[in-house]
């Protein structure tokens, strides 16, 4: 019998995530010969487009239909998951902020295997599945070799897989909400509230066509005066990555990332940032990607177009130097 | 409020660069510098803000030999009530699930209102809390990012989700919570601060005082295993400039000319 595979399918306002169809490369790639099931939580009309919409890319299509998942927690989510997926299956979940939610505890309860933050899969032997995953930031890679005969819940990092798009699916959608909430709705503990909506601030980095930004390779706060000035050279604005706003050093809104803003501008400069893919995940389009940093195998020279090794406290001050010298 | 703070000792990614070793066992331990993870730091001052505020005591909690001490010894330096060391040669190797169970099991012989972890580790996989919590059969949030207290019974937390917005929610007690760094600023530890708790005693508590049959956690109960580190490919990447400094940024204006990088 061939393998089962169930990819949880994360959607807004009606619309699947981009991670859909990485999830069904993902499962192709553990197992050419797996079956693909994708799991939809949701409720009413928005849920029954992304079940139409992912129909078409997927054989089969799990959804679970309750007002109790108008807004998808995993609190709630979670312990339904649990009642409706087949003991020994595999699980695919996108290793975004609702998957690393979701996810560990999902794999408790379903006393399966977890692996975490796969970026590809290299053959199952035995029942062993042989994955890789990074770690510092990137630095490092690994082989991971994981049990998954008795089911596995592994979490795909975004972006990782190409979007596999040739698929045609018979579109069966299966209703799999009375198996789901039967014996009642669960997460009476933890109670959604609301969103709060990031604050806007006082330059909209998503409209910048050049942005000169910096991560903790700046070292200390009066070096962003620096900063500053190249950014002024340049015509640009300033952005950053995560570790500059937890220290306060800039404002939430100049952070470029998936917890942060995603941008498109024309010329990115990135200084001292290494390439966390938190960080990489907010750069969209054709950006034409500047790293310079002192460690060679920072994970930002993979995905720049031009690299510079070196310390930015030095570069910085003669760059700036030299292009006002150019403006005159 | 009783709140347990689960920390890690991780090499510090801010003072090295990590490279493989020679053979592609682990990464290169020699001469590394390690702290405490940057996560659980976040976690810890947030607990000790929470204690100043509502009262309770803070407990930190680390996995490890001797050397993982020094890490609870620290964040005892920066306000900490007490520290436990969970120790066993049964634990070495252990897998994310077997942490977690090792710490299901010191959370059991507390009275705890209140478990935080940090949300990942550079070295780690993002997973302890939320399989510590699912063990403990209590709520979880991850990626916390804001704290209230409401009453002894709820606290109102704050998540944080894309684009910098944050999801908002009412948790029962207990419960567990992963941090996210920047939900605070943490204070920093002198060394006159930490030689103030130098002489404090940290309990050990090994696998039988815990009541841990050794086969299940340790490498033993492991059910991922890593085999080898190496250096990710760099794909196509980043045309690297060299030259002088002069002859760099040369180049580097023309391509900033070209793409349009100077206004």
């Amino acid at each position: 019998m061939a393998r089962q595979v169930f990819a949880y399918i994360i959607h807004k306002d009606g619309v699947a995530d981009d991670t859909a169809l990485e999830l069904i490369a993902a499962a192709g790639k553990l197992d050419p010969d797996a079956s693909v099931t994708a799991v939809v939580a949701g409720d009413g009309s928005e849920l029954d487009s992304v079940c139409n919409e992912v129909a078409s890319s997927f054989a089969e299509v799990w959804k679970i239909d309750t007002p109790a998942l108008a807004y998808v927690t995993s609190e709630v989510l979670r312990p339904l998951l649990v009642r409706i997926l087949p003991k020994h299956g595999i699980v695919l979940v996108p290793h975004d902020h609702f998957g690393m939610d979701l996810a560990p505890g999902l794999s408790i309860k379903l006393d399966a295997v977890y692996l975490t933050d796969a970026v590809d899969f290299e053959g199952i032997d035995n029942g062993k599945l042989k994955a890789v995953r990074e770690e510092y930031t990137g630095q490092v890679s690994t082989h991971v070799l994981s049990d998954i005969s008795e089911g596995a819940v592994i979490t795909v990092r975004p972006g990782s897989f190409k979007a596999d798009e040739s698929k045609s699916g018979e579109g069966n959608i299966i209703d799999k909400t009375a198996e789901a909430i039967e014996g009642g709705l669960p997460g009476g503990a933890c109670r959604f509230l609301e969103i709060v909506e990031a604050e806007v601030g006082d330059v909209d980095i998503t409209k910048s066509d050049i942005l000169v930004s910096v991560g903790r390779g700046i070292e200390d706060e009066d070096n962003l005066e620096m900063i500053h000035e190249l950014a002024e050279a340049m015509g640009g604005d300033v952005s950053c990555s995560r570790p500059i706003v937890d220290a306060k050093w800039l404002e939430k809104s100049r952070q470029v990332g998936t917890s942060g803003r995603t941008v498109t501008p024309k010329v990115y400069m990135a200084l001292g940032i290494s390439g966390a893919f938190q960080h990489v995940g907010g750069l969209k389009g054709s950006s034409f990607v500047i790293a310079i940093n002192k460690n060679p195998r920072a994970p930002i020279f993979k995905v720049a177009d031009v690299g510079i090794v070196d310390d930015i406290l030095d570069f910085i001050p003669e760059l700036t130097e030299r292009i006002n010298e150019l403006k005159g | 409020m009783e709140i347990l703070v689960c920390v890690k000792r991780v090499p510090d990614t801010s003072e090295n660069e990590i490279e493989v070793n020679r053979d592609g066992t682990d990464i290169e331990r020699d001469d590394l510098v390690y702290s405490v993870n940057e996560w659980d730091n976040y976690a810890v001052e947030e607990a000790i803000r929470i204690r100043d505020r509502v009262g309770g005591s803070v407990t930190v909690v680390s996995v490890g030999d001797e050397e993982a001490e020094e890490v609870v010894r620290r964040e005892m330096a920066m306000g900490a009530d007490k520290g436990i060391l969970l120790s066993d040669d049964a634990f070495e190797g252990s897998d994310g699930r077997g942490i977690a169970a090792i710490l299901k099991a010191e959370v059991k012989r507390g009275n705890y209102d209140l478990v935080l972890t940090g949300a990942q580790a550079d070295d780690g996989a993002a997973q302890v809390g939320g399989m510590l919590a699912a063990m403990l059969d209590w709520p979880f949030a991850s990626l916390v990012n804001f704290i209230e207290f409401v009453d002894d019974k709820k606290i109102k937390v704050g998540r944080e989700i894309a684009g910098g917005n944050q999801e908002m929610y009412e948790i029962d007690l207990p419960c567990v919570l992963s941090i996210q760094t920047g939900i605070n600023e943490p204070r920093y530890v002198s060394i006159r601060g930490i030689r103030k708790v130098a002489s404090l005693e940290i309990p050990v508590h090994t696998a039988r005082d815990l009541g841990i049959s050794p086969g299940s956690v340790g490498e033993a109960g492991a059910k991922t295993k890593c085999l080898d580190y190496f250096v990710p490919e760099l794909g196509d990447g980043a045309q690297i400039l060299e030259g002088s400094t002069d002859e760099i940024i040369d180049k580097l204006i023309e391509l900033l000319k070209a793409k349009g990088g100077i206004k």
